[in-house]
């Protein structure tokens, strides 16, 4: 007991701090990632060949987009966007740092997910929706949206979980957060301990983060 | 009144044209209940879609009460369709919403502006309770689509469809996913909507025991061609074409069975 009380006394602060770092820069990019991934989902829905607005072309740049996006080593990406970062928040560093190149590296796969969801809603719903009269945004707004909601819950929880271990790798060039300490005190400085309590700290989290998820996806569905 | 002439659909795939719909001629009156019948195929519900235009005709002509409604895009294509209901043989209701917003789902789309009673969600949803009344749902407004039966959630497909109070109603297949003393009190209901409201029923069905029990018209459709139409008798009593011959006999085995069902009633 002595041995985890000092541990704490010496590093619960650091730990603390980079713990809430690495919440901080995960929940803002998932955010972020879904301010482009979610349109760029719905767009990729509803420009498909069966879609309510089939266009090749437009469908087809996106889908490029999302895959050249997707196929991109995140580690090179995040150097090779340096000076995009630091034109939209002045700093490559730190949290501020960290969120653009997460970002921009989510929000294809986000995408994805997003289309993924999307297209799972029963074309039926669609049919009955335009045989009502149903304009394309009202289908977009009140039967995609709202039909896959389980699903884009569900997705949610992936989408934040793969920025979670993203993060870890931006802590290698200096965002900081756990990712960021473990290297740092464990691989750099021999402190096996911190590293161990980092580790234990995202384990926890991220069981946390999916079962929230698993049962707001639960919750949220109708459906029996 | 809904007037077809010459409808032609056809569909290109990889392996080559495909002739959905072939010189199609039908008028449909005021007040009828008209019966399409064929088999899984035969362009039936490629038809039925063309007067709501969920499917655009290849060639042709498809008036409603003598606007030719082929040309029809954007906000006109819309409206039009708000005043068609139109109902489906797996229901197809939102599962996310509830019985009453499910009712209400058309009567927020309304573009006509702000005035009406539909404006509101009151209104709406003194609108919705309304109709859930008319098919005997009134109790189940806050259920969700999951909790009902099949015949249930067919009922409340109806009121939906009901909400614009459209003059047109389709109906496809729309007890094909029922059993037989649900489908008899499915077709009653039907029968009563077009007896006290005057909608106009299309109904496109497989069984021609369904289409005797409500229509008093009926067109036989095989590999895209209307091959028998006439009055329910005539074509009962004097069938024309070999496929409705072929439907008869069919029908003939199971409709002892619904006649038991509804001795039963």
């Amino acid at each position: 007991m002595e041995v985890l009380a000092d541990f704490f006394a010496q590093y619960g602060d650091l730990l603390l701090q980079e713990a809430w770092n690495t919440i901080l820069m995960t929940v803002i990019s998932t955010f972020f990632a879904y301010v482009i991934g979610l349109p760029l989902g719905v767009a990729l829905v509803v420009t498909s060949p069966k879609g309510l607005r089939p266009h090749r072309v437009v469908n087809a740049i996106l889908g490029w987009i999302v895959n050249i996006g997707r196929s991109f080593p995140f580690i090179i990406l995040l150097v090779v966007i340096i000076p995009f970062t630091r034109l939209l928040v002045g700093t490559s560093l730190g949290v501020a740092g960290a969120i653009v190149p997460l970002t921009v590296s989510a929000a294809p796969f986000v995408g994805r997910m997003v289309e993924q969801s999307l297209s799972e809603v029963d074309a039926g719903l669609i049919e009955a929706a335009q045989s009502f009269g149903a304009s394309t945004w009202q289908i977009v707004w009140k039967v995609y949206l709202r039909e896959g909601v389980s699903s884009l819950i569900r997705g949610v929880s992936i989408a934040y979980i793969t920025i979670f271990g993203y993060a870890a790798m931006a802590g290698a060039v200096g965002a900081g957060g756990l990712g960021d300490l473990a290297i740092r005190y464990g691989y750099q400085r021999y402190i096996g301990s911190v590293m161990v309590a980092a580790v234990v700290i995202c384990i926890i989290w991220v069981q946390l983060f999916q079962s929230i998820g698993d049962y707001a996806a639960r919750k949220i569905d109708k459906r029996r | 009144m809904i007037e077809i002439e010459h409808l032609n659909k056809t569909f290109t795939a990889r392996s080559g044209v495909h002739h959905a719909l072939s010189d199609i001629n039908l008028r449909i009156e005021d007040g009828d209940v008209f019966g399409i019948i064929g088999q899984s195929g035969a362009g039936k519900s490629t038809l039925v879609r063309c007067i709501n235009m969920l499917e655009q005709p290849t060639s042709g002509t498809v008036r409603i009460d003598g606007a030719d409604i082929t040309g029809y895009r954007g906000r006109q294509l819309l409206g039009l369709r708000s005043r068609i209901g139109m109902i489906f043989q797996n229901f197809s209701l939102f599962q996310q919403r509830t019985v009453l917003n499910n009712v209400t789902f058309p009567l927020e789309l309304s573009r006509e502006g702000r005035g009406g009673k539909n404006a509101t969600r009151e209104g709406r949803e003194a609108r919705a309770k309304e109709l859930l009344e008319l098919v005997g749902l009134a109790d189940h407004a806050d259920r969700y689509p999951s909790e009902l039966s099949g015949g249930q959630q067919q009922r409340v497909a109806i009121a939906r469809a009901l909400a614009n109070e459209p003059s047109i109603m389709l109906c496809d297949e729309a007890t094909s996913a029922l059993d037989t003393r649900t489908t008899v009190s499915i077709l009653n209901l039907l029968r009563d909507i077009n007896k006290n409201l005057g909608v106009t029923m299309v109904l496109i069905t497989h069984s021609l025991a369904v289409a005797r029990m409500v229509c008093n018209r009926i067109a036989v459709i095989d590999e895209g061609r209307i091959v028998e139409e006439g009055s329910t008798e005539q074509v009962f009593s004097n069938p024309q074409s070999a496929v409705t011959r072929e439907l008869l006999h069919f029908d003939s085995l199971t409709q002892v069975q619904a006649d038991e069902e509804r001795a039963g009633n």
